[in-house]
């Protein structure tokens, strides 16, 4: 039922139009947001269980130190508690991830505060909190390091080095001759601070192992999940088990942004370790806010340095990048946030001498991981900061030294790969000015700050610009690797239940997948549902992360159906039926075959995808890319020093949009999220450890606090690698509006640049007292 | 760590009278209004084992504010909310209604009282300010009778007041305005709403004919150990024609009278700089009228 694109027609056509599908492109209900809204939903805090404990986690206190001894005091009835410390571990004390080297509770070495040293469980909810007021620990502290400065130069040296990766792309260094040909070279160090995911509900796991005799039958735990299959084989060698042994369940789960994306591997060990230990009996295991915002991964902080080297025409000419991230105190997912970080530093621009490198590095700081953007946004608010200090530099407009420099068709990018997506960037940046009316506003403001200044007038604005690329699915050969497969079940009834590791949690899985399967499937979307993810009953389809659902699983999902009707066809299912009729072919085909009609599919990577070299970094990093531009201004009260964001447009290119309202949804929402990153999340560590670890001191941006937004989505021709040619969109939106924002505040403070975010009002004021002329 | 709850008996005594008497007969006992101070504490395990007093069990108490002849009198039972909404109180007492509303949200507005918020004595609290600005007065209740205590003067130091472990504070009364002076209220925190100041400034001005300041309040949020009444700055100003050099001048003195610190919420430095700003952006806007 594919609908090719006539090119022409989608070149430059902005997507208000929805007469080309039945389904997709419109605005279907949520099938799960009923439940949601009514609360009839079940999040992991709402499944009852019968017979359950309490766990809660013992942790440490130090940053960096020996582990000598854990002391149960008096005063509890310890003799009540299930105590599960490293010793007692059946199997690899190893949270299965990348690297081999972080442990489900400490043996010896503490590398971080809040690392996980032992488990108790209770009855009693209240007494396993109190109980941890007696427990002391006893520790032999070793001098730690927390900032990436300090781990380069070796302060301290963890594991056997402090450099965990590095990844290099494009020319080994850029020669001095390269530099001599530019008319000017510009260079500045960009600052990233560990931004916290802030998911509205917290972690939260129950555990229980079913016993055989002696023997373990069964590992199961219920939660709240990006991952179940990552769970599956974190708790394989945990426990020593089959796979078959291993069951993960998701439920409900209120928010991810990658926070929930590695993280409940070792919440899931924990809690069936305490299960395990109490001879099977449920444990439950729901960290509060303090908890979750203590122990729990951040943004990886990042310190980026870039020089260019430009044409006297404003000519981009050489691009060096020397990118480094903190990885506190356990590698997590480092590798690949590094990676993906290197993969979008040079932003959507053509230069002709590139080279990047990219370095991670260990403290003691909390373990950073996982969170929407997965690096990217570091990558990209020091590029774009960077382009638009060249600007003002070069004294160029943001715009116009952009426009000189975008990518374009069949360019080529440092990676090798060649731009064959029929891109058209000056296109966006066209749509994008002419939208939020730059020329004329960047004109106003600037005569607005004049009377300002000339008044005594104590505000000042300004405006920002930001564009960029984000490729979607994982890097390179990484979707092979994964091997994801999908399913579907059809009843005599003519349900279709779609089957799949990916999750719900708020961005629209359920709904996608649904709309998707019913445009194949010519049927309503009552009809269909998805399948809670349980991994014992559905395939493994990779995880829920790096915007891979809609263009990847999406995409099985559309295959899957075209199985399935081929299937249907074996028992008379005709070329234009009606959903009548599909389902008289369901039930022809349970009568023949008396069971369930299932179907599965595998990945299957496209035919011409470029190769890509692990080894050297060459070759196409990704196989789509979604693209946008971001306008906004900002108001700065030089009272308190506040910036506050009051109008933001975005134009935004990511494949054809499959629900309008979800798509929007994304762009809000991942905007809004980047204003935080911008202008107000700060996790204030001390020592790597949160210190401002409550709602009412880590500062997110509230409605208050964010304008209203003008949302438009255009679409570039699109080879068919997604459902209907769509791509993901998922990180898209959070990578770009810090830099817009922070570009935004230096152009209302007279071009200076503050260029490390958050741009905290405190910020704000040494500018604005120390600078001249503002 | 959270508190272990059974560590807290509650005892819900029905008249002021018993709630006095168990207040004289026992020790470690907490008043338990609103709630919302002490339910975060209680979240993270920095209230003491103690028994609490619940207010709202008694009938004595009624939540609406009493309010006659410009006279106003809150009890242990009103809330922001009731400032919020009372017509009559927000014409009266603008800036009562401001801090009201700067308060958190709905939820918490109907629930907290002021009286909670004067005998939390954070040095950030949001509704004190106003009060103190305008002059309020505390009445304190005891098995052994009654006294006044001037706001102003209630707080002794970081979270030290002037209340007796067997006092429980019963009202908060504010004098009729004369007419003629003008307010300011404005909290500084890290965002619009739901934020903990950093610095605030409620402020009264009286200026006569002749632009000569007949009077003045300011009052300071989170630059001191307590809610701070800027005597000092005040007396600078007192009786002087308001100029840009007296501006100046208050603005140097207000820089001896505070003693912000660096916390995990700001620094010392923003929060001096932040309130000479406030102070000459109060004084300004008024330097034209
Ligand atoms: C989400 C949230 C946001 C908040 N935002 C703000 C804000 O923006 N600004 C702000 O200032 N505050 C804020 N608060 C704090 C709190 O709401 C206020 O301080 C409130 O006024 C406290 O009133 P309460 O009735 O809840 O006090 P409670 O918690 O019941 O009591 C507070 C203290 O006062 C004592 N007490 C109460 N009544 C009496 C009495 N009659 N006599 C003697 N002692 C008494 C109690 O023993 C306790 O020590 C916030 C709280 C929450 C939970």
């Amino acid at each position: 039922m594919h609908i090719p694109r006539k090119e022409e027609e989608i070149v430059k056509r902005t997507i208000s139009r929805n007469d080309d599908f039945r389904v997709l492109q419109h605005n279907i209900k949520r099938p799960e947001g009923i439940d949601k809204v009514t609360g009839k939903a079940i999040y992991i805090d709402d499944l009852q269980t019968e017979n359950h404990l309490y766990g809660k986690t013992i942790r440490s206190t130090v940053a960096h130190g020996i582990l000598k001894n854990i002391h149960f005091k008096d005063g509890i009835p310890w003799d009540e508690f299930v105590i599960v410390t490293a010793k007692d571990i059946p199997g690899k004390n190893v949270v299965t991830l990348i690297e081999d080297d972080q442990p489900y509770l400490c043996e010896r070495e503490i590398m971080h505060k809040a690392e996980p040293l032992a488990l108790i469980a209770h009855e009693d909810k209240h007494l396993v909190e109190k109980a941890l007021n007696y427990v002391e620990v006893e520790v032999e502290e070793l001098p730690a390091i927390f900032s990436i400065e300090d781990s380069q130069q070796n302060k301290v040296t963890l594991q056997q080095s402090n450099l965990t990766n590095e990844f290099h792309v494009g020319l080994k260094e850029i020669s001095e001759d390269v530099w001599t040909e530019c008319d000017q070279i510009i260079e500045g160090t960009y600052e990233t601070g560990a931004q916290e995911q802030l998911y509205i509900e917290t972690q939260g796991i129950i555990g229980q192992v079913d016993f055989d005799g002696d023997a373990i039958k069964k590992v199961s735990v219920w939660g709240s999940m990006q991952c179940p299959f990552y769970i599956v084989k974190a708790l394989m060698p945990l426990f020593d088990v089959e796979e078959t042994q291993v069951r993960v369940v998701q439920t409900e789960t209120g928010g991810g942004f990658g926070g929930k994306e590695e993280y409940p591997n070792i919440l899931s060990g924990h809690a069936a370790l305490l299960s395990w230990k109490a001879g099977g009996r449920p444990v439950r295991m729901i960290y509060d806010r303090q908890e979750d915002l203590w122990a729990t991964t951040k943004r990886h902080p990042s310190k980026i340095t870039i020089k260019t080297g430009f044409k006297s025409d404003g000519t981009l000419h050489a691009m060096d990048i020397d990118l480094n991230l903190n990885a506190g105190g356990y590698i997590t997912l480092t590798p690949l946030v590094l990676s993906r970080a290197l993969l979008h530093c040079w932003g959507p621009y053509r230069c002709a001498n590139t080279s990047a490198n990219a370095r991670a590095w260990l403290t003691n700081s909390i373990p950073f991981g996982a969170f929407r953007g997965f690096g990217t946004p570091q990558a990209v608010f020091a590029m774009e900061l960077h382009i638009n200090k060249c600007a003002a530099e070069l004294n160029i407009d943001p715009a116009e030294l952009r426009r000189k420099n975008l990518l374009q068709y069949g360019d080529t990018m440092p990676t090798g790969q060649v731009m064959d997506e029929k891109i058209d960037l000056d296109f966006l940046l066209d749509r994008s000015l002419e939208k939020s009316d730059y020329v004329n506003r960047r004109q106003q403001i600037e005569q607005f700050n004049q009377s300002q200044k000339s008044s005594g007038g104590l505000k000042r604005r300004g405006i920002g610009l930001c564009m960029n690329f984000h490729g979607g699915t994982f890097a390179g050969s990484g979707e092979t690797h994964m091997n994801s497969h999908v399913a579907m079940t059809l009843d005599a009834k003519g349900h279709v239940d779609i089957l799949a590791g990916q999750v719900e949690y708020g961005q629209g899985t359920i709904t996608t997948f649904v709309q998707i399967a019913s445009e194949v499937l010519g049927i309503p979307v009552e009809w269909i549902s998805k399948h809670q993810p349980d991994t014992d009953v559905v395939p493994d389809s990779g995880p829920t992360v790096a915007s891979r659902t809609t263009i990847v699983v999406g995409k099985m999902v559309e295959r899957c159906s075209q199985a399935l009707l081929k299937k249907l066809s074996e028992v008379g299912l005709n070329k234009d039926y009606t959903a009548n009729e599909f389902q008289q072919a369901a039930q022809a085909y349970h009568n023949k075959h008396n069971e369930l009609l299932y179907v599965k599919v595998k990945f299957e990577a496209p035919p011409d995808q470029l190769e890509w070299n692990e080894e050297t970094y060459e070759g196409a990093a990704y196989a789509a890319y979604t693209w946008k531009c971001d306008i906004l201004e900002v108001e700065v009260d030089l009272v308190d020093y506040s910036a506050k964001c009051d109008k933001f447009i975005s134009v935004v290119e990511c494949g054809r949009v499959l629900n309008p309202i979800i798509a929007a949804g994304q762009i809000e929402g991942g905007n809004a999220q980047a204003l935080g990153f911008g202008l107000y999340e700060d996790t204030v560590l001390q020592e790597g450890g949160m210190a401002n670890n409550q709602y009412t001191n880590y500062i997110i941006p509230t409605t208050a606090d964010i304008p209203e937004m003008d949302i438009e989505f255009i679409e570039f021709p699109y080879l068919d690698y997604g459902p209907y040619a769509a791509k993901g969109i998922g990180e898209l939106p959070i990578d770009a509006p810090a830099a817009a924002v922070a570009a935004a505040v230096a152009h209302a403070m007279g071009n200076h640049f503050i260029c490390d975010i958050p741009i905290l009002p405190e910020k704000i004021m040494v500018v604005a007292e120390q600078a001249e002329g503002i | 760590m959270r508190s272990y709850l059974p560590d807290y008996p509650v005892i819900n005594p029905t008249s002021l009278d018993e709630a006095l008497e168990v207040l004289a007969a026992k020790s470690n006992i907490k008043p338990l209004a609103g709630g919302t101070d002490i339910m975060v504490y209680m979240d993270t395990g920095v209230f003491p084992a103690s028994t609490l007093l619940n207010l709202y069990s008694i009938q004595d108490f009624s939540k609406t504010p009493e309010f006659s002849d410009g006279h106003l009198k809150l009890n242990p039972l009103s809330t922001y909310q009731h400032a919020r909404t009372d017509q009559a109180i927000v014409n009266a007492f603008p800036l009562l209604a401001i801090a009201a509303k700067e308060i958190s949200v709905l939820a918490v507005q109907s629930r907290a009282t002021w009286i909670g918020n004067v005998a939390n004595a954070s040095p950030a609290a949001d509704g004190v300010p106003a009060l103190m600005a305008y002059d309020a007065m505390l009445k304190l209740s005891s098995k052994d009778g009654q006294r006044e205590v001037p706001l102003h003067q209630f707080y002794q130091g970081y979270k030290q007041m002037d209340l007796q472990p067997n006092e429980l504070i019963t009202e908060i009364q504010l004098p009729p305005l004369d007419p003629g002076w003008k307010d300011y209220y404005r909290k500084v925190g890290t965002r619009r709403f739901q934020a903990i100041s950093k610095t605030l400034l409620a402020g009264r001005i009286k200026l006569n004919e002749g632009r000569v300041i007949e009077d003045i309040r300011l009052v300071f949020a989170s630059v001191a150990p307590y809610t701070l009444r800027a005597v000092q700055t005040e007396s600078v100003l007192r009786s002087r024609p308001l100029t840009p050099e007296i501006i100046d001048e208050a603005a140097q003195a207000i820089q001896d009278e505070i003693s912000p610190i660096d916390d995990i919420r700001s620094t010392e430095t923003y929060r001096r700089q932040v309130t000479t700003n406030l102070i000459r952006d109060f004084l300004n806007s008024n330097l034209t009228k």
